[in-house]
């Protein structure tokens, strides 16, 4: 017997119908989801509207005077941010030269935009990070054609923070890569010089690593030799990022399974090709969520520099917060660093959820 | 074609001589013995029980196993721990294994060009038209592009086979190439392992397919607990075993 006429294509039966078809399948289904729901309800009924009362219709917005921001029912006082923010980006850099810094951040956003395109990756776009890298520094040091010479000391706010994140994720990132191979090593000195490592520096504080990087270091250092205070913060940032890292790569090292270390010995590639081209690939692709659970956490710890006493973002919106003019707008300046930092993580991690889909090959069927 | 049993057993021209070969797994004397001397050319089945060292031993063959005592040489190259020399001797023996153990970020193509192109270092051009040679000689052409997750286990495994033979190897190893297939896809994959042994490649093969030990093999071989307990042509093996663990085993393969 066959079937006498083909069979229309037809759409998928709805699960519910409309929006209060899905309220009461998801929301009313049950009595106590139907109460969890209620509370969660009046919850927001009590929060949300004074906060937008707050932050948009009693808030202040025009420029110049705290005076205005000292009324009765007054709002979020973001003249403040107003006056202030060209501190809390930049820091002390010398006011009329922010345009540099300024240069620095759009090129760099422009960079890590760029890089989300899949197509670009190559080696053009490798060459196009190493000139601008270049570029950047020479913006913010200066000291060429009429440039004035602006010593890092001086940098601060947002350069600071994404340049201290982003060198230390760089360098760190494939740091971490080595020690976790070296901790899976055949040879016990690779493999205890590496276990050492990993466990000293995560059994530590990264505000200590930090204060022994800036002061006990030097100590060490034969007189007349210096290296200067942001280098060694940095180098601190790296170290500390690197034994986490490490850890995380090794997670992902141990979930491939034999077999395939196996077939890459089998067919006769060498230790590096095996980890370059079959191992890590696989092991880094599994460990893109914690990754960037480390890179996001990093990001947020380099506001520890600040005991150091350097101006990153955090601690330039608390130097805007001494001046007497403006003291207790607190609200307002942590409320500018947090919707910068949390611009940039989320950025990170709805990218890394993109990646992750993208990157989703292999394992289609299974 | 191919000398007697006991000839070969003592032959030094052997491309693979085990001669006395002891390993242990901690305290577990695994491999006991193993006097074991393969004629190029030569096609040889491996069964025994479950546990019995068939897989320790062919992989002690590319040094994915250590052994401690006695020697083995693979195409007169002596396999100690010298790096060099065990490089050498797994760019010749090719390894087909139980779970395919296929690289699943990669696509079949470039599973089938990756070791040609950084172990042998051949152009990238030469080596994806062997890849897609040997894609056809494996019935599989038309997959070229997809990832391992996307084929079937028969189809996975036909690509395994073919990513070894594009290293072009004078020895193939299979442990047990078929037993995670389902038995509709066991007959492609065996019609592959025939044609290869039709041409002359010299293979060793743990299965249980006695079918295939039947029309293929030269020899078959019986392991137990570690040792070579019985060798012989396939004939003689299965209708005239010598000893009783042999006619144990095969009872008990053979009733179902
Ligand atoms: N890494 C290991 N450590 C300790 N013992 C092992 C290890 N690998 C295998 N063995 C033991 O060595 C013995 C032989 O294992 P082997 O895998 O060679 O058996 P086999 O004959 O291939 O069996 P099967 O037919 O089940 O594949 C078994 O008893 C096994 O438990
Ligand atoms: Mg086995």
């Amino acid at each position: 017997m066959t079937q006498e006429h083909m069979h229309a294509a037809e759409r998928p039966p709805a699960l519910s119908v409309g929006p209060l078809g899905w309220a009461r399948a998801n929301l009313f289904n049950t009595w106590y989801n139907s109460v969890i729901t209620l509370v969660i309800l009046w919850a927001v009924i009590q929060a949300v509207p004074p906060l937008i009362n707050w932050a948009f219709i009693d808030a202040v917005w025009g420029g110049g005077e705290p005076d205005a921001c000292r009324v009765e029912g007054a709002g979020a006082c973001w003249s403040f941010i107003g006056e202030k923010y060209r501190l809390i980006l930049f820091g002390l850099y010398p006011f009329a030269e922010q345009w540099r810094p300024l240069l620095v951040m759009v090129l760099f956003i422009g960079l890590v935009v760029a890089t989300m395109r899949r197509l670009l990756w190559g080696r053009s776009l490798i060459a196009a990070w190493g000139v601008s890298t270049v570029v950047m520094f020479a913006l913010m040091y200066g000291g060429f054609l009429g440039l004035p010479f602006v010593a890092n000391s001086y940098w601060g706010g947002l350069p600071l923070t994404v340049g201290l994140s982003t060198i230390g994720l760089v360098v760190a990132f494939p740091l971490g890569i080595i020690l976790a191979l070296g901790r899976r090593s055949n040879m016990p000195a690779v493999r205890t010089l590496c276990v050492v490592y990993i466990e000293l520096i995560r059994g530590v504080p990264l505000i200590t690593v930090l204060f022994m990087a800036s002061v006990l270091f030097p100590l060490f250092l034969p007189t007349g030799v210096t290296i200067d205070k942001l280098l060694r913060a940095q180098v601190g940032l790296i170290l500390f990022a690197a034994a986490y890292l490490a850890e995380v790569v090794r997670g992902g090292l141990q979930a491939i399974p034999k077999g395939q270390f196996e077939a890459a010995d089998s067919l006769g590639l060498g230790y590096w090709s095996k980890m370059r081209l079959i191992i890590l690939p696989q092991a880094l692709r599994i460990s893109i969520p914690p990754l960037v659970n480390t890179f996001i956490g990093f990001f947020k710890d380099t506001t520890l520099v600040i005991i150091i006493g350097l101006f990153d973002l955090l601690n330039a919106a608390k130097t805007a917060l001494t001046d007497r003019a403006w003291a207790g707008f607190y609200m307002e300046a942590y409320l500018f660093c947090a919707i910068i930092y949390f611009a940039f993580c989320f950025t990170m991690s709805r990218y890394s959820q993109n990646l992750e889909r993208k990157l989703r090959t292999g394992h289609a069927r299974r | 074609m191919s000398a007697h049993p006991q000839a070969t057993a003592t032959g030094k021209t052997g491309i693979i001589q085990m001669l006395g070969v002891h390993k242990w797994y901690g305290e577990f004397h695994v491999l006991r013995d193993i006097q074991l001397s393969v004629d190029q050319g030569e096609k040889i089945v491996i069964c025994g029980p479950s546990g019995s060292g068939k897989s320790t031993m062919i992989r002690c063959i590319n040094a994915l196993e250590e052994y401690q005592r006695g020697q083995i040489i693979v195409d007169g190259v002596p396999l100690t721990n010298n790096l060099k020399n065990i490089d050498a001797v797994r760019r010749e023996v090719g390894m087909v294994f139980q779970q395919f153990n296929l690289f699943p970020h990669l696509t079949v193509l470039e599973n089938l060009t990756l070791a040609p192109l950084w172990v042998r270092k051949t152009p990238r051009r030469e080596a994806e038209e062997t890849a897609m040679y040997y894609l056809e000689r494996v019935k599989i052409p038309d997959q070229a592009r997809k990832y391992p997750g996307q084929l079937s286990g028969g189809q996975q495994q036909r690509v395994a086979i073919a990513r070894s033979l594009c290293m072009r190897p004078k020895i193939m190893l299979f442990d047990e190439p078929t037993s995670a297939l389902d038995p509709e896809m066991i007959k492609e994959v065996l019609d592959v392992m025939i044609e290869l042994a039709d041409e002359g490649m010299t293979m060793l093969c743990v299965t249980h397919e006695m079918g295939f030990a039947r029309t293929v093999a030269n020899r078959v071989i019986f392991m137990d607990a570690g040792q070579i307990v019985e060798q012989n042509e396939p004939e003689e093996f299965f209708n005239n075993p010598q000893s009783e663990r042999t006619k144990l085993f095969l009872s008990q393969i053979l009733s179902h």
